[in-house]
């Protein structure tokens, strides 16, 4: 199982996912928001655009490496993989 | 007489509430967020907002129970696979006397901004988008489509889910995307007599009208006026920065365009130049028409495309109620010295001979007989997208 760690940020739209320890099956970044997606139905087009791609101010953290593929979230996850999802700092 | 308006503001939604002989506003819900424009759905009562999240995207809200509770749409909008349009990136060109040049490319659409809804009878609803997406809705907001025969208009190069196309385009960009300089779509008019006559307006392209519910689509420019260039009359390529009609009298319809003021009586079959740049009446961003009189509209002048400021520090709304022959500058109780308020596209409206705008200052102000006279509903609100009487 890979462990999926969100920004506070999207609880206040996801309420539901505060607290809880989001744990699922993946072997790709983008399994990861599919699985997310299940869960949490709207939630992947927060994370990504309608063509699948990251948002630009998003980031995704596999094993504290940020993903390399933003168009496609191909990045493999194993089981273990500990996955981070934030809000870039953007803005001022 | 109108009692509440909504208000988007670029970090939240707001509803303002007569009572007790005052306006009072308060905090409706979206804390935070930027919120482009917030209305109410005439046939269902429910209150939908357009939300542009900087990083999570737009998304469509709903509420109802007045803005108490909200929650996201159960459809969003988004660009079917493979919509795709022609852009125009600006970039840094040492070579050109400007120092930049214009890279065009074809591109896959995807959702930008959510700028403008109009309600039409039987479940409909319509939503402007940026990247210049008219979506339509046939069952109250339950499921949107793209509406493809205006994505596919010959005037932006023809169908590019198809191929190539013409591989040019006559719809330009607007700086209200945020990014990339992607046309925008920020009116949508629906005739009531005819619901399947609707009006849109693009910055920048140009007012476009469809006679038969969006199935075909043509330019609605006629009488406009691009001057400083080389083709003043052009079907193509105005900037109109909002248009309404007279619901009880759709034949007038009212522009504030980047040139200036248009009007047209004939149902956009034509339109004629009204500013009166003299008195100061001329260029701005919003334009209200009243329900009634076909004659009679407001705007809130600025100071010319360059500054995009209140006139010398004097804000003032200007009415016609000649059809613009005439207008006569309202200024009692708006600040007559060191105002310096820009009123976007949405964030002036009239219902009942109540008037209201809010500025990018944060200055929310009504008017109870028509412009007369003004009082102040809050001068350190968020900076003011939109003003909807509910």
């Amino acid at each position: 199982m890979v462990t999926v760690h969100l920004t506070r940020h999207l609880f206040s739209f996801f309420p539901r996912l505060e607290g809880k320890e989001i744990a699922v099956e993946a072997s790709t970044a983008f399994e990861v928001v599919q699985a997310l997606e299940r869960t949490a139905p709207g939630i992947g087009f927060y994370i990504c655009d309608e063509r699948g791609r990251l948002r630009t101010h998003v980031n995704v953290f596999v094993d504290k490496q940020m993903i390399r593929d933003r168009r496609g979230l191909s990045d493999a996850v194993g089981p273990g993989s500990e996955v981070h999802i934030f809000q870039a700092l953007s803005g001022g | 007489m109108a009692s509440r308006i909504l208000v988007g503001t670029r970090k939240g939604t707001f509803v303002v509430d007569k009572t007790g002989g005052s306006w009072r506003a308060q905090a409706a819900g979206h804390a935070g967020m930027g919120v482009s424009f917030v209305a109410r759905d005439p046939y269902t009562g429910r209150l939908w907002a357009l939300l542009g999240h900087g990083h999570w995207g737009a998304k469509l809200s709903i509420s109802d129970d007045e803005g108490a509770t909200w929650a996201d749409a159960p459809a969003q909008i988004k660009y079917p696979e493979g919509a795709r349009y022609i852009g125009q990136d600006m970039y840094a060109d040492d070579a050109s006397d400007f120092g930049i040049g214009w890279r065009i490319s074809t591109r896959p659409a995807t959702l930008a901004k959510l700028w403008v809804i109009a309600f039409g009878p039987g479940g409909r609803i319509h939503v402007g988008t940026i990247p210049g997406g008219l979506f339509v809705s046939r069952d109250a907001g339950a499921s949107f489509e793209l509406n493809r025969p205006l994505w596919n208009h010959e005037s932006r190069g023809g169908d590019l889910f198809a191929g190539e196309g013409k591989g040019e385009t006559k719809w330009f960009g607007t700086p209200a995307s945020e990014g990339e300089f992607a046309p925008g779509i920020h009116s949508i008019v629906i005739d009531p007599r005819h619901p399947s006559r609707m009006l849109v307006a693009v910055s920048t392209a140009g007012v476009i009208e469809t006679r038969d519910g969006g199935q075909t689509w043509h330019s609605a420019n006629k009488g406009m006026l691009l001057e400083h260039t080389p083709e003043p009359e052009a079907e193509w390529g105005h900037d109109p920065h909002y248009i309404e009609q007279c619901e009880g009298d759709p034949d007038h319809v009212w522009q504030q365009n980047h040139t200036g003021i248009y009007y047209s009586a004939d149902a956009a079959r034509s339109w004629r130049k009204v500013s009166v740049p003299e008195q100061g009446v001329h260029f701005g961003f919003p334009i209200t028409a009243d329900a009634k009189n076909g004659r009679t509209a407001w705007v809130v002048p600025g100071r010319s495309d360059q500054q995009r400021t209140a006139i010398d520090g004097r804000l003032f709304v200007a009415r016609t109620d000649d059809g613009g022959q005439t207008w006569k500058a309202l200024r009692r109780g708006l600040p007559q010295e060191c105002a310096y308020d820009v009123v976007y596209r949405h964030a002036l409206a009239n219902k009942e001979g109540v008037v209201a705008f809010g500025s990018t200052t944060g200055n929310l102000y009504v008017s109870d007989d028509g412009g007369e006279s003004w009082t102040t509903v809050g001068n350190n609100l968020p900076p003011i997208y939109s003003v909807r009487f509910a």
